[in-house]
């Protein structure tokens, strides 16, 4: 084994020497200025998101339970970029918060556990992954320490994500008894459709079910999203979620191949109740995290749709679909976070009159909430085209028209928003909101994403290449 | 450069520009992109009336195919037949016409300009896409235009109309979305519709794809019964709003219909006409009776809409050469005549500050323009020979009587027959705002029709005059092209 082997490990090596370096400047009290240390770290974790782009992809460690191919390196690199740009959203945030130190020791933590969980061939890896993914963030949940609202959010999340782990974890050991091996990859020869390996099934769905919030496993969400700070709002609603739906779709497609007329029973029903629950509570909502947490609950519902297609297009789509949907929501929780930390407000009727005072601001909320109800020339509208036409071949009519009739019921609350901003006239204007640089230039680059990452077609192209 | 590109790519820089500079030179900006794409149009139709003249026959001109998204066969693949040329000269006068009705826009200058370009860059992409994807790109451009253009600048019921607006083309589209989708799985994966058209799909599949097709774009087409956001988000938009989903708007739907129902699935089309002709008929008459009962201007016009649409849905579903060709000539000419209604109704709402018929009258004393053109257009809508109305509708006719069907003949009666119900609303509408008394003090001191009023108005109103007097050519451009679509509708009677 000579050392260019290890770089399909660096993204990991480098997320535990950027942990093990917060560490140790927590322990030594080093941390002088804040301001400063903090750009250090936006700048250190930009570095790791340009570790995606340079050197060996494809190969396998330790007896081939961590793998790596160029598809999940983008994967990764995708990641990294969303929390980059939570962190530089968060800039103001975590300027004035006392523990920054351990802010990006758990957020870190997070994001090496997801990439764990990415690579692994493993089933317990994969679970161990998982497991560190979601415990530290329900610690960052709590991370408003003199408010109540975000310790029932952390309280909230350790406790449904106990129990999701549980389901997985009892799938997982059905399936360890039905094949006698943990190794993911070996699975796709052994398990066929029949009664044990359905119920295992149903247990692990229903634990992936949990993590990216589908329905019936949905309830934890709108609360700990609205509880949380925005920045881990922002990290749970992209990053985790992304996150899962990655290791979905790499789950469905390599360890149950072989079920997957079951799976896609499974898929359509959690994809119809979660597109339509998510869509009908969201119109109800008066708080803007609330509103975007149920939207976010109903864009789960699109992932599945394009999850039913063939084993390229389907990771394919969700892939470009997530780093789509990364843009949008990181633009509009962006902006809730902004006039969150200026203002304190929340409420939906908050935002009237709002482009009237905070122009620029508004525009990048509209463009955000234009792309997440998939209106061209965004890049929304484009993620959840080729969702729909991965998953055209396998789905059902009935499918195909839940999913697009959805589509009304979302613009319908999505453009409520949207003229209450560009229209109504509200007594208490939010005042104009100055945002510092970094703030300023994470909501730029997400309206350039979604502007500009559908439209020109590359981009998928490529995704499709490194897929095949 | 391509000529159909480069009618995308002028709305594309002018709506650029527009973003940087001043807004009080938005206006002259976007009228300025407006005028180039009209001259931008004419040119088209000479390029491409000297291609037919010089004997090139081949279904679509000027033809682009880019790459877009390789992976899933989705081209930017642009081209136009003589329909689409006469689409896209109605959608750049409507433009024109429609900019310079609203120059005294006051409120969000920039952005109500940006709106009406944004809607025309749609229409536009949508009369040349060749690739389902594409139209459907272009076709969605226009929601959030439309529902903000009469949530903000509307009046009346104004929330109300832009959402059920919205929400109902959505829901349109998204059936669109589905027929696209099926086509692309039942073609192994091609949005193409020179492909499609050459596909032949078994009767099972068009049937099932074919109503969504075809409701999806007949709801853009207020077709029965899904015509109900017509008169509500026709009543409460802005004058140009009105001049534009009127205009252009509803064409889409029409031209849809024809162009990715019809032609695509013709023994879909075959299988239903009864149900479609059914349906216009019903819009046809329901639509004369309901104007009959409004005492709203601008609810007159919205009603009378949905009638005059129907005309188009009853040419496809008669499904002969003369009656598709009428149907085309119909949508030009209800765009045309609606548009320049609805400038008039907008000049004299903004005067006024009221469109209830029984406050207004004799107004024809004070405002001499303006009276003039609304009569002349009501005129056009009863179908006065001389004015495009006429040719359209009398096309129509005369086609649906070609076909020897009972039940063809019945309903073609019957739309007839609503002819003499639209007369009697124009000619009392006529009668109540334009003659007689003024019975309101302050309508003395009216002005009449300032210059940007004056040129809309002549613009729209040449086109209505030239189409009725010399109807043939533009018959000519069309028959060309509606002739094979014809012949393989007629392949499948017999």
């Amino acid at each position: 084994m000579n050392i260019s082997d290890w770089l399909i490990l660096r993204f990991e090596i480098a997320l535990a020497g950027f942990i093990l370096l917060q560490l140790i400047i927590k322990i030594f009290d080093l941390v002088r200025n804040n301001e400063t240390w903090l750009r250090l770290n936006i700048a250190l974790t930009f570095l790791i998101v340009l570790l995606g782009f340079t050197g060996n992809d494809s190969g396998s460690m330790f007896g081939g339970m961590f793998v790596s191919t160029s598809f999940i390196i983008i994967e990764k690199t995708i990641l990294a970029f969303a929390t980059l740009l939570v962190l530089m959203q968060s800039y103001n945030w975590l300027k004035n918060h006392e523990h920054t130190p351990e802010f990006f020791i758990l957020i870190m933590t997070s994001v090496l556990g997801m990439f764990l969980m990415l690579s692994s061939n493993n089933i317990l890896l994969f679970y161990l992954g998982l497991e560190m993914a979601t415990i530290p963030v329900a610690a960052l949940a709590n991370f408003d320490l003199d408010k109540k609202r975000s310790s029932e959010a952390g309280m909230k999340m350790i406790l449904s994500s106990a129990f999701s782990s549980g389901m997985l974890l009892f799938g997982i050991s059905l399936f360890y008894g039905i094949t006698g091996t943990l190794t993911i990859s070996s699975w796709q020869e052994m398990l066929m459709p029949g009664g044990l390996e359905v119920l295992a099934l149903i247990f692990i769905m229903a634990g992936f079910g949990f993590k990216i919030s589908l329905v019936p496993f949905h309830l934890w969400t709108a609360d700990v999203y609205e509880g949380s700070p925005v920045a881990i709002t922002s990290f749970l609603s992209v990053v985790s979620k992304g996150a899962v739906s990655f290791a979905l779709a790499g789950f469905l497609f390599s360890g149950v191949i072989r079920m997957q007329e079951v799976w896609i029973e499974i898929l359509f029903l959690l994809s119809i109740v979660t597109m339509t629950v998510g869509n009908l509570f969201a119109i109800r909502q008066t708080n803007i995290k609330r509103f975007l947490a149920f939207s976010t609950v109903a864009q789960a519902g699109y992932i599945l749709l394009g999850l039913a297609g063939d084993p390229v297009n389907a990771p394919t789509s969700v892939v470009y679909f997530i780093l789509v949907y990364m843009f949008s929501n990181l633009a509009a929780l962006g902006v809730v976070e902004a006039v969150s930390f200026a203002t304190g407000k929340e409420d939906l009727d908050d935002y009237k009159g709002f482009y009237n005072s905070n122009k620029k601001l508004a525009i990048v909320l509209m463009l955000a909430l234009f792309s997440l109800a998939g209106i061209p020339p965004t890049a929304g509208f484009f993620g959840k085209l080729f969702l729909f036409t991965s998953g055209v071949h396998s789905a059902s009519l009935v499918w195909l028209l839940f999913a697009s009739l959805n589509l009304v019921v979302s613009l319908y609350y999505y453009m409520r928003l949207v003229r209450m901003m560009f229209s109504e006239n509200n007594e208490q204007p939010i005042a104009p909101i100055h945002t510092p640089m970094l703030s300023r230039i994470a909501l730029v680059v997400c309206s350039v994403g979604i502007l500009f990452t559908g439209i020109f077609g590359e981009l998928y192209d490529y995704l499709f290449h490194l897929a095949k | 450069m391509n000529i159909l590109f480069l009618l995308i790519l002028i709305p594309v820089i002018t709506l650029f520009i527009s973003v940087f500079i001043n807004s009080e030179k938005v206006k002259q900006i976007i009228l300025g992109g407006a005028i180039a794409e009209l001259i931008l149009c004419f040119e088209l139709l000479r390029e491409f009336m000297t291609e037919r003249a010089a004997g090139n026959n081949s279904p679509y001109l000027f033809e682009i195919v880019y790459p877009w998204f390789k992976t899933w066969n989705i081209n930017f693949h642009a081209g136009v037949d003589g329909i689409s040329v006469s689409m896209l000269l109605l959608t750049s006068l409507v433009t024109v016409a429609a900019i310079l009705v609203s120059w005294k826009i006051d409120d969000k200058p920039r952005e109500f300009f940006m709106m009406l370009m944004l809607l025309t860059l749609g229409a536009v992409g949508f009369f040349i896409s060749m690739d389902l994807i594409m139209a459907f790109f272009f076709l969605e451009l226009s929601v959030v235009p439309k529902f903000l253009l009469i949530a903000h600048w509307g009046s009346g019921r104004k929330i109300y109309s832009a959402t059920k607006l919205a929400l109902m083309l959505m829901a349109g589209s998204s059936l669109i979305l589905v027929g696209t989708l099926l086509l692309y799985v039942k073609s192994n994966g091609s949005f193409d519709i020179t492909v499609l058209q050459s596909l032949n799909l078994d009767a099972e599949t068009q049937r099932i794809i074919f109503p969504l097709m075809f409701m999806g774009f007949g709801v853009f087409t207020a077709l029965f019964p899904f015509h109900t956001w017509v008169p509500d988000g026709h009543s409460s938009a802005p004058t140009a709003g009105s001049m534009f989903l009127a205009g252009i708007s509803m064409k889409l739907g029409g031209y849809g219909c024809i162009r990715f129902a019809a032609i695509l699935l013709p023994e879909g089309t075959q299988y239903y006409s009864t149900t479609i002709i059914l349906l216009s008929t019903i819009a046809i008459v329901y639509g004369a009776f309901a104007t009959l009962m409004q005492k709203d201007i601008k609810y007159i016009n919205a009603y009378s809409s949905v009638s005059h649409c129907g005309f188009v849905l009853l040419g496809i579903g008669m499904m002969n050469q003369t009656a598709l060709t009428g149907a085309v000539l119909q949508m030009i000419s209800h765009g045309l005549m609606t548009a320049l209604f609805f400038g008039a109704i907008g000049m004299i709402y903004s005067r006024a500050h009221t469109r209830d018929v029984r406050e207004l009258g004799g107004l024809l004393k004070v405002m001499p323009f303006i009276g003039s053109i609304y009569i002349i257009v009501g005129l056009c809508s009863l179908g006065l020979p001389g004015l495009s109305g006429f040719v359209a509708e009398m096309t129509i006719f005369m086609g649906a009587w070609q076909s020897p069907i009972t039940f063809h003949r019945v309903a073609t009666i019957l739309a007839c027959a609503s002819i003499v119900v639209t007369a009697v609303y124009i000619l009392q509408a006529v009668a109540k705002v334009m003659l007689g008394p003024i019975n309101n003090e302050h309508h003395l001191t009216l002005t009449d029709a300032a210059w940007y009023e004056r040129s809309a108005s002549w613009l729209l109103m040449l086109a209505i005059i030239i189409m009725g007097v010399l109807p043939m050519w533009l018959a000519q451009l069309i028959s060309h092209d509606t002739a094979p679509m014809a012949a393989k509708l007629l392949t499948l009677n017999s």
